[in-house]
Formats: structure tokens, sequence, C-alpha cells
């Protein structure tokens, strides 16, 4: 099997694509950092899938007579002021951290790369206009910015999800259009514009690949920036509404007991951390492994 | 005379607002092989990237078999007039193998029967079917090189522009790769034109050659000038004497 997806001549296109695929993961195996990120990622992933079998509690049930009870056997993270057992919010957190990261990177990522090969392929005044509205985005402070667009639309999950997309792709298309022009010029893409390729062609088939891995790396480095951003979101009531056992919200609820029940605010706290510092090994890691710059000088 | 395949008339070129080729004329002959050569600089890449609409800043006038040029690359020129690159390090893209590079051609004009045109085109260039799904890295630079005249071939044009096509090999794989030119050249009736600085190269493909300076045409000479010496701009005896040529009055 790996002798097939390590074979020098594939025979079809999905076997060297696969044999590619493959050498990238044994590649981000021998990191061992990335190793770590990874392993918390894929927790955080079987987590939100499975949900209602690990959770031993109703992530909303509330029992008031074992309200801000500490740690313990029964409830490993203790409850909160409601008696609901914080253990099971958290692991129910896992969705709705989940869902924001990969929603946002879904928006946010394809907006970013097409806009900035757009911008570096055409150059001229349509790298100046669309140039002129990312730096008009950057130049805002994300959870500034991810405020006001929730304080207009309204808070909740979608519109949090939304707020924080916006504020996200101009740091991707910055890098898409850097990447763009260093190739733009080179001599496959002037090969395939003399085949009669159109400009959509070119960008979409033959730019927007190249500048794929560093925009892959850098969503995933920008993870932990999200998931903060959510977190604060939901800390200033403008993100997940209750009963949501949003992880930011849970901390922002706990926030009135910190000083005598320091778990309820804690041990969300504790999953944030956990779960940005994963997904920033992760992008290290891959980093490492992607980046066609970085890859040529080891 | 026969039809010209690329008639160039009062051409002048520039970059921005910087001339670099100036009135530039000659006619290449259907079927012919004909060579610029000069020193770098000169000018002859950038007559190349005017034909094909990568240099659109010119003016003067071009036409390839009979129809004039744009200043752009287009769809229907595509079919007819093709280039080689200079680097075969730089003119395949680093994520697509071998198979994607040659099928991309054939996707864009909706041509169909991709998979035997694929694997007659690598049989046609001498390159095994194992390369077919390789990656431009797991290939040398006499192969990529193969690749690329493929890739040039895929739309069956009838003129082909070679820029240095040999210049960034090593010696024995600049012997594979001109021997492949004359092949194909020989086979599918193709017309040539080829820029070098390398007079050996041009006596071995060419039958005609101009050289150029400071981005004129100084001289257009016959091929057998090279054998004999027998040129009369005194640049010209300069590069071929350089290149180890015996001069002879012209």
């Amino acid at each position: 099997m790996i002798d097939w997806l390590l074979d020098d001549s594939p025979t079809s296109r999905l076997q060297a694509n696969l044999g590619r695929a493959w050498r990238v993961w044994t590649a981000l195996l021998r990191n061992p950092l990335a190793v770590v990120g990874a392993l918390i990622v894929l927790v955080l992933v079987v987590m939100a899938i499975f949900a209602p079998l690990i959770a031993p509690y109703s992530p909303v049930g509330q029992d008031l007579a074992n309200r801000l009870m500490p740690p313990s056997a029964e409830h490993w993270m203790g409850t909160d002021e409601l008696g609901r057992d914080i253990y099971s919010r958290v692991v129910y957190g896992a969705r709705i951290t989940l869902l924001i990261v990969t929603m946002v990177a879904v928006i946010a990522a394809p907006i970013g790369l097409v806009v900035g090969a757009v911008s570096g392929y055409f150059g001229g005044w349509v790298d100046r206009v669309l140039m002129g509205v990312t730096d008009i985005f950057l130049s805002m402070p994300k959870l500034i910015l991810a405020l006001a667009f929730v304080a207009a639309l309204g808070p909740g999950i979608e519109n949090a999800i939304i707020a924080i997309a916006i504020t996200a792709w101009p740091v991707y298309a910055r890098i898409a259009r850097a990447e763009t022009i260093t190739f733009r010029d080179s001599e496959f893409i002037s090969a395939v514009r003399l085949q009669g390729a159109s400009a959509t062609r070119v960008i979409l088939r033959h730019v927007l690949p190249l500048c794929a891995s560093s925009t892959i790396v850098r969503v995933t480095l920008d993870m932990a920036g999200i998931i903060l951003t959510a977190a604060g979101l939901g800390f200033l009531g403008l993100g997940a509404q209750p009963p949501l056992p949003e992880w930011g919200a849970m901390i922002s609820r706990g926030r009135n007991f910190i000083l005598d029940q320091w778990w309820v605010a804690t041990m969300p706290g504790f999953a944030i951390i956990l779960v940005s510092l994963g997904f920033c090994f992760l992008g290290d890691g891959l980093r490492d492994v992607l980046d066609p710059k970085q890859g040529e000088k080891q | 005379m026969k039809k010209a395949a690329i008639h160039l008339e009062d051409l002048s070129i520039s970059y921005g607002k910087t001339p670099v080729v100036f009135d530039v004329e000659f006619s290449v002959a259907e079927g012919e092989s004909f060579a610029l050569v000069g020193e770098s600089g000169s000018g002859k890449s950038t007559i190349l990237r005017a034909i094909s609409g990568l240099a659109p800043d010119w003016t003067g006038k071009i036409s390839v078999l009979g129809k004039p040029r744009g200043h752009a690359p287009d769809r229907a020129f595509a079919k007819t007039c093709q280039m080689v690159f200079q680097d075969p390090y730089g003119s395949l893209h680093p994520r697509k193998t071998v198979d994607d590079c040659l099928a991309e051609p054939l996707a864009v004009h909706g041509i169909g029967g991709r998979d035997t045109r694929v694997k007659d085109m690598l049989d046609a260039v001498g390159l095994d079917q194992r390369f077919r799904f390789r990656f431009p890295h797991q290939l040398s630079g006499g192969q990529r090189q193969r690749v690329a005249i493929a890739r040039a071939l895929m739309l069956e044009p009838r003129v082909m522009l070679l820029d240095e096509p040999t210049s960034a090999l090593d010696v024995s794989v600049q012997a594979e790769i001109l021997n492949l030119l004359k092949k194909l050249r020989r086979e599918q009736g193709l017309t040539y034109l080829m820029v070098t600085h390398n007079l050996p190269v041009v006596s071995f493909l060419c039958d005609r050659m101009a050289v150029m300076r400071h981005g004129r045409v100084v001289e257009i000479a016959k091929v057998d000038a090279l054998k004999t010496g027998r040129l009369a701009n005194p640049y010209s005896r300069e590069l071929y004497a350089a290149s180890g040529g015996t001069l002879q009055p012209a």
C-alpha cells in the first residue's frame, strides 16, 4: 500500500495526488508539536460529533439543589450557578466552537483567496481598488469590527459567524495577493495564457492552487484568534445566547463567582486555551510541511 | 515564393517607456527554421514575446500565417502558434502532473480524446508513459523540456516560437532536445522561429538567421554563411569569430 503511494511512476492521477498527500502526512508526523496539535483538534472533533455519548449529563438540565458544586467524581468540572454539569457543557460547547471555526474558515478563506488572487493577477487599478477595500477592513481591530457588525445584525451565533468572517478575510487577501505577484509573470502562467486560457481559468486553476497552501497554514494559525474572538463576543453577550453552552458565554457567567467558585469560569477557559494551542501547533507544523519556501530550505 | 509564416514590418517594442526593439523587419517562410542570434539584451526574446502577445507594447505590423496579430494572447492564435520557454524549471506548474499539464490546452479548447492524445504526444517527444503522472520536481531538466515541447505541440500549431530552448540544459541533454526538435519539424512540417546565442545550434537546426544588436537587426544571412564564414556585418563577424569560426572575406 505504502509502496503504491510512494511509487515514482504513478499510473493514475488519483495515485499521484494521494502520493503527494501521503508525503505531506508523513512529514507532518515527524513534527511532534504538530502531532500534539492534530490530536487536540481530533479530540475536539470527536467530542463535537459524539457529545451526547461523551457528556454524562444534559448541557441544559438544571439541578438547583446541586448548584455551584466544586469538581468531584460526580461532576468532573463542578456545576454552575444553575446546577448544570460544567463538563457536559464544555463537551457540547465543542460543537459550537467547531461550528464557528469551520464556518468562518469556509466563508472567509475563499473570499480572501479570490480577492487577493484577482488583485495580484490583474494589478493596476483593480489592484488599487481591491487592496484599498482590504486595507480599510484590515485597519480596524478585529473584535471592535465584529462587535459593530453584531450590534448592527443583532446578537446570535449566525451573526457572530458572519461578523468574524467579515473581519477575517482581509489577511487572506493580502497573503494571496503577495503570492500571486511572485508568480504572475512566471513562464508557466505565460504558457497557459498562450494556450488561450481565460483569466478566470488561469486564476482558478493555476494561481489559486499555489496560494492555497499558505492560506491553509494561515487559516489554521488564525483558528485560535477566531475562537478567542468568538469567545469574546460570547463573553460580551453578543455571540451564542443562553442556554447554549458557548465557552465564552460560560466564562462570562462564571465571572460573578470567580473568587469563591473558581471552576465555573476556569474550566471553559482551559478548553479555549487548549483548543487554541492545538490549532497553533497544527498550523506551525503545516507551515513547515506545506509552505514551499520553508520547505525548500530544509 | 511560399506564403510567409511570420512577417514583421517596422516592429518597435517597448517595455513601459523603455524602447528595446527598433524597426525590425523580416519574414519567415512556411516550413522554414529561422534563428535570431545576438548578445543578451539585444531584444531577441522580446520579439518572440511580442509575436505571442506577452509583450503588448509594440507598434508596426506582425502577421502570422497571413493573419495580423493583436496585442494580447487569444484563443484562435493559440492553435496556430505556440511557444517553448527557456527555463524548463520555471515553465511547468509545480503542482500539476505532466498529464494535467498536457491535457490543459485540450480542456481550454474543448478538444476530446484527451487520454489518447496525451499518450501519443508523450511517445512523440520520447517520454516514457511512466512519466505521465509525475510532478515536475520528479523530472530532470531534459525531461521537463520535453514536457514543455509536448505541451506546445498539443494544439497542433504550425508555427513554434522557441526561446533558447536548450540554453538551460547541460550539453548531452541539449543534443537530445535539438535532435527532438529537428525530428518534430521534419515530421510535422513546423515553422520555427528560434532565439539563441549559440551559433552551432543555429547551423544544426536553422536555414536562415538574423543577427541582432542593441534592438536592431544588423544582418540577415543564410546559415551556409556560418560554414563559410562569409558574414558582411562587422558585428556578425565578431560574433562568429568569438564562437570559434574562421572568417572569410564577405
